[in-house]
């Protein structure tokens, strides 16, 4: 096969894999602490993979994406703050959610481009995150704890077991990587490619954009908001630091150091990015003075990412 | 022709367009026949790609009308009136680049089978997209390289897989704005011919530098100079109009007239 021959798909599986056997490896090698590391980097990777669905293959660039993560996390918060823990009830409501605010802000930024929609992103989702801020009810700065996870209502499928938890989040990681590749090789993906290509001559084929660029918006908002919902889950708390325009920065960054535009690059990027935030924390206290430049660098000359470092030269043509 | 049994296809009435204090197009009126190519020339600056804006929708008038197949069409967007059977192609290539050729045309067959919300089924597996388009790059001889990405093709094959998209539309009327842009005498010579061939099927508004093409190809010229119609009508009689002769054609610089 020549797929395996790829080094990009190489290292894809060996990530995937790796995902797979954490719960029992890691253990094993008397590191458990990792279970949870994984965990929290498999939320990233799934909001990267939203954002990489936009930005990658629809030339959307959004800088407010992490504020369907606060908005599907504080949905399952204040559910659960009101006594609602049935996940029938909150998963939905947390997922129209997420649609319905990714619809009414794509609405408004998509009649916008360039740096006005990186601009507008971010001043729409700053307006979420300062309700958050200003909802004293629950928790203001402070965030808001969640005492229980959601309920499912049956007895093998109960998310405060460690395990069932895990596999739900690689579950949905594997599934949003296989959505966005059904979706960008679909009549939809390749409009929304010819969209980000060159929007004029998609509208002179008599093709009209504005709905489809839309739709996949909303497509990345529901996206990332699964992976907030799950969040909430895993950490049992919400706050307003989900949704910090900082979080939105590094959702971009990890996509472009994966490589945008390549299926699994924003896995890759999540993974290194936050592993390696990790391992130069714990080297040294002034670690953003490494990790700083080190992005630069990456930007600078390995524009492809890590996917494009890896693809052989004579392919990339 | 026969001008009692003129059946119009593309109508502009008093067209205007301005931008800032410069008048592009100024109560600009011309009527394209069914069958025919009209070509609309002028010097640099005359308005022609302006027209063609105008024509295709990526520009609104200020003021005056459009009427396309008895409808007026005015205020309908460009992607409404590629779906009326109007369809253009551009003076500077405008290809999707990061796509190979047969994707291109895959696109612009794709637009014409209605609306695009299909999300699961790959397109490289969908034989309505993949058998029109080849077939399409077969018609303007890029039959060999379907699959190249189309960045990497020559000046000369982009130009003809801008054609190729244009007519995957499945258009009744093209509006071609320089065609022959940039390509060398060769490859003219072969776009001239295909443009000959394709008068069989479809009514064109060809917008053209090179005069010999224009002579060779059109039905009816009209002559533009700074966005007013100075002339109109047959080869022989552009030729051999006074008016078109001292503003543009007899001038020292454009030389010999075809």
């Amino acid at each position: 096969m020549d797929a395996l021959r790829n080094p990009t798909n190489i290292l894809s599986a060996i990530v995937i894999g790796l995902c797979a056997i954490v719960p029992f490896a890691a253990p094993a090698v008397g590191e458990p602490f990792y279970v949870i590391v994984f965990a929290r980097i498999m939320i990233w990777a799934i909001a990267a993979v939203s954002l990489n669905l936009i930005m990658g293959y629809g030339g959307m660039i959004s800088f407010g994406h992490a504020v369907y993560l606060g908005v599907g996390g504080y949905t399952i918060g204040i559910l659960a703050f009101h006594g609602v823990t049935s996940a029938w009830i909150q998963w939905p409501l947390a997922i129209g959610a997420c649609a319905l605010i990714s619809l009414i802000f794509g609405a408004i930024s998509l009649r916008t481009r360039g740096v006005y929609f990186i601009m507008i992103t971010l001043a729409l989702a700053q307006m979420i995150f300062f309700l958050s801020v200003s909802a004293e009810r629950y928790g203001s700065d402070d965030g808001l704890n969640i005492l229980t996870r959601s309920d499912f209502g049956v007895e093998f499928y109960d998310l405060n077991h460690k395990l069932t938890m895990y596999y739900t989040i690689f579950a949905v990681l594997v599934a949003s990587v296989f959505v966005s590749w059904r979706l960008v090789n679909s009549r939809f993906g390749l409009v929304m490619r010819g969209a980000k290509s060159n929007d004029t001559r998609v509208q002179a084929v008599g093709v009209s954009t504005y709905l489809y660029r839309l739709s996949a918006f909303v497509i990345a908002g529901v996206m990332c908001g699964i992976a907030g919902l799950l969040q909430a889950n895993l950490e049992n708390f919400v706050s307003p630091d989900m949704m910090d325009w900082r979080r939105s920065g590094e959702l971009i960054f990890m996509v472009v150091l994966g490589g945008m535009s390549t299926l699994f690059g924003p896995v890759t990027g999540a993974f290194v990015f936050l592993m390696l935030s990790e391992v130069l924390a714990s080297i040294t206290h002034h670690w953003h003075i490494i990790f700083g430049p080190f992005l630069v660098l990456v930007v600078l000359f390995a524009r492809g990412g890590i996917a494009g470092l890896l693809t052989p030269r004579s392919a990339r043509e | 022709m026969n001008n009692a049994a003129l059946d119009i296809r593309l109508e502009a009435r008093s067209l205007q367009k301005s931008f800032g204090g410069l008048m592009a197009t100024d109560n600009l009126s011309l009527e394209v026949a069914h069958g025919e190519i009209h070509a609309v020339i002028g010097p640099n600056g005359a308005g022609k790609t302006t027209l063609v804006h105008l024509l295709s929708g990526l520009l609104r008038p200020d003021g005056g009308q459009i009427v396309f197949e008895g409808r007026d069409i005015t205020r309908l967007s460009a992607s409404a009136r590629v779906r009326r059977g109007l369809a253009r192609s551009f003076q500077i290539t405008s290809i999707f680049r990061e796509f190979t050729a047969l994707e291109n045309v895959m696109l612009a067959v794709q637009a014409g089978q209605g609306h695009s919300f299909r999300f699961w089924r790959p397109v490289m597996q969908d034989l309505r997209l993949i058998d029109p388009a080849r077939e399409m790059l077969e018609r303007v001889g890029l039959g060999a390289r379907t699959d190249v990405q189309a960045g990497n093709l020559a000046h000369g094959e982009q130009r003809q897989l801008e054609i190729a998209i244009s007519l995957a539309t499945d258009p009744t009327f093209l509006l071609l704005d320089e065609p022959m842009a940039g390509m060398g005498p060769e490859e003219s010579q072969g776009m001239i011919a295909f443009l000959k061939e394709l008068k069989r099927d479809y009514t064109m508004l060809l917008i053209e530098h090179d005069m010999d093409a224009v002579f060779a190809l059109a039905d009816r010229i009209t002559v533009l100079v700074y966005g007013r119609v100075i002339a109109t009508g047959t080869p022989d009689e552009i030729r051999n109009d006074a008016t078109v002769r001292a503003a543009y054609l007899g001038g020292d610089e454009t030389g010999e007239v075809a």
